[in-house]
């Protein structure tokens, strides 16, 4: 059978993705999810928070994923659980989705457009090289939320969480309630990257120090976890000596970042981008290969999930009409260029002819700056749009919407930059 | 005056408080009409809603997530933890089950969060 549109991943992106191709009139779409059940991490976010943007009230993250579930079941929309995808290729008029599952082995899949949509994996000690013995009891968050919230084991007494953002946030009050004590969130930065309320809901309600520019340096146990040395960091974030403390601990929970699920990508020979470590991507969430598309953290880490629903649902409307042959090809593409302190920005390429009124430009800063403007400049140099900003952070990303008329006067090249008000 | 970040929604907007002598409470910086009661509730009864997990027999999972229906002083945040560690329910659930009513007297309901 041939399928018109595989959606690899059935996290929250893939199901948005899925459901408005569907809407759009596409009728053999396939997800393909790893895991036993839909839902994606939602599931092992059993906090609440989700929605209010979207469904404009706050859900937990199982009622979020549930809420996608149920509209994806009143349509057509076929789906394979505990199913990995091992490749994807592209052929002139098809292409290929190699699987394996346990029900039905080997599958191999043919369609006409993919689209991308396998999230994010956390960063582990092994990517940050803290030093140390190696014990048990060094988990990455979000595997212990897993245990904590879905297996129902627990996974440690006393705590210490590297990294503030709201993983490390969230499970430091979750790892409180069930009865264990969080003696303090580490943040190597002089800020944190996790929301506020994050911070005045998940710490201070339970008296849970936060220590910024402070890192951890050894661990220490044999068999099991049994303490770590944190030390304070100046500002190049290198340790500074003479400031170690040593915390006991039987468990490290590090939150220190998620990086883009891109292995298949690679594989396919979709071109990346550095900065986000996820696909290069139009304004239509299509990579560079024709009619494979991408959405949600496999592109780039999104604060909210709201964000992850909407760009699922940018690259199931682009999916549905590249499968109807309304996507067009476009000669006029304009590069997005990341300019003083900004750190990237998603679309990187924008092709005029499918642009109706506006596009929106998401990009992050590279640090915490105050008063400043967010400006586009053309090939030229010339200033296309300012907007004023009373703060911007790393953590939370920006939107810029251009409208057609913007575009035009690009010339082939945007640049969005921070600039000091004058 | 006092500073609070409020925690309505994930924006969590800066609100500068003020308490005057007869008692008024004066809110600004909020972005959203929602963040003059959440101040004037932090001041005098601050609330939370509590989210967790309850042990469920026959699901896909070992944890059934669960939720207070609304928000409970957030004094009680460790007593309603022990009164779910109380519970164990059976497949197949329902989201939006109530599986606690009035939990400590507090009016809200524990429900499930989702489908199992």
């Amino acid at each position: 059978m041939m399928y018109d549109l595989i959606v690899i991943g059935g996290g929250p992106a893939g199901l948005s993705a899925a459901y408005e191709a569907y809407n759009r009139g596409i009728e053999k779409i396939l997800i393909l999810e790893r895991d036993k059940e839909l839902g994606g991490i939602l599931n092992q976010c059993i906090h609440n928070g989700f929605g209010v943007h979207s469904f404009k009230e706050e859900l937990t993250g199982p009622e979020y994923a549930g809420r996608y579930i149920e509209m994806l079941n009143s349509t057509h929309v076929d789906h394979k659980l505990d199913t990995m995808v091992l490749s994807i290729s592209n052929g002139r008029d098809v292409k290929h989705v190699e699987a394996i599952n346990t029900e039905e082995g080997y599958l191999s899949l043919e369609t006409r457009a993919i689209i991308l949509a396998m999230g994010c994996r956390e960063r582990t000690r092994g990517a940050i090289q803290i030093p140390g013995e190696r014990p048990s009891g060094v988990f990455t968050a979000g595997t212990a939320q897993r245990y904590v919230n879905m297996e129902g084991y627990m996974v440690g007494k006393k705590v210490v969480i590297l990294g503030s953002g709201d993983i490390g946030l969230i499970m430091a009050r979750r790892m409180t309630l069930e009865g264990a004590e969080v003696k303090a969130c580490v943040e190597l930065m002089p800020y944190s990257n996790g929301l506020n309320r994050n911070i005045v809901q998940c710490l201070d309600d339970y008296d849970i120090p936060l220590l910024l520019a402070h890192t951890i340096t050894e661990i220490k146990g044999k068999q099991r976890l049994e303490a770590v040395v944190i030390q304070k960091v100046d500002e190049n974030r290198n340790p500074i000596p003479g400031t170690e403390q040593t915390l006991e601990c039987d468990t490290l929970l590090l939150s220190v970042g998620l990086i883009p699920e891109n292995e298949i990508t690679k594989n396919a020979g979709i071109a990346l981008d550095r900065r986000t470590s996820g696909p290069i991507v139009n304004e239509a969430m299509e990579t560079n290969v024709k009619g494979i598309f991408a959405c949600g953290n496999v592109v780039h880490v999104h604060d909210l999930v709201d964000f992850v629903s909407e760009e699922g649902q940018k690259a199931g409307r682009s999916a549905a009409k590249f499968i109807k042959n309304e996507l067009k090809e476009g000669q006029d593409v304009t590069e997005i260029k990341n300019g003083d302190r900004v750190n990237y920005t998603v679309p990187q390429q924008i092709r005029l002819e499918n642009i109706m009124e506006s596009q929106e430009i998401m990009f992050r800063v590279s640090n915490v700056f105050k008063d400043v403007n967010i400006t586009v400049r053309n090939h030229e140099g010339e200033l296309i749009k300012k907007l004023r900003r009373p703060v911007v952070a790393p953590g939370e990303m920006e939107k810029i919407k251009l409208t057609r008329a913007d575009l035009e006067k690009a010339n082939g090249l945007l640049t969005i930059a921070l600039e000091e008000v004058i | 005056m006092r500073e609070m970040i409020c925690i309505v929604c994930p924006k969590g907007c800066r609100l500068q408080v003020d308490e005057k002598p007869d008692g008024e409470i004066i809110v600004m910086g909020n972005g959203c009409n929602r963040g003059i009661p959440y101040a004037k509730k932090e001041l005098t009864n601050p609330t939370r809603v509590i989210t967790s997990t309850v042990k469920i027999r026959g699901g896909i999972h070992k944890r059934l997530p669960v939720k207070t229906s609304t928000d409970i002083p957030k004094g009680l945040n460790f007593d309603v933890m022990r009164e779910l560690e109380k519970i164990e329910v059976e497949a197949p659930i329902k989201v939006g089950t109530v599986l606690i009513k009035n939990v400590l007297g507090t009016g809200a309901d524990i429900v499930a969060t989702r489908n199992m």
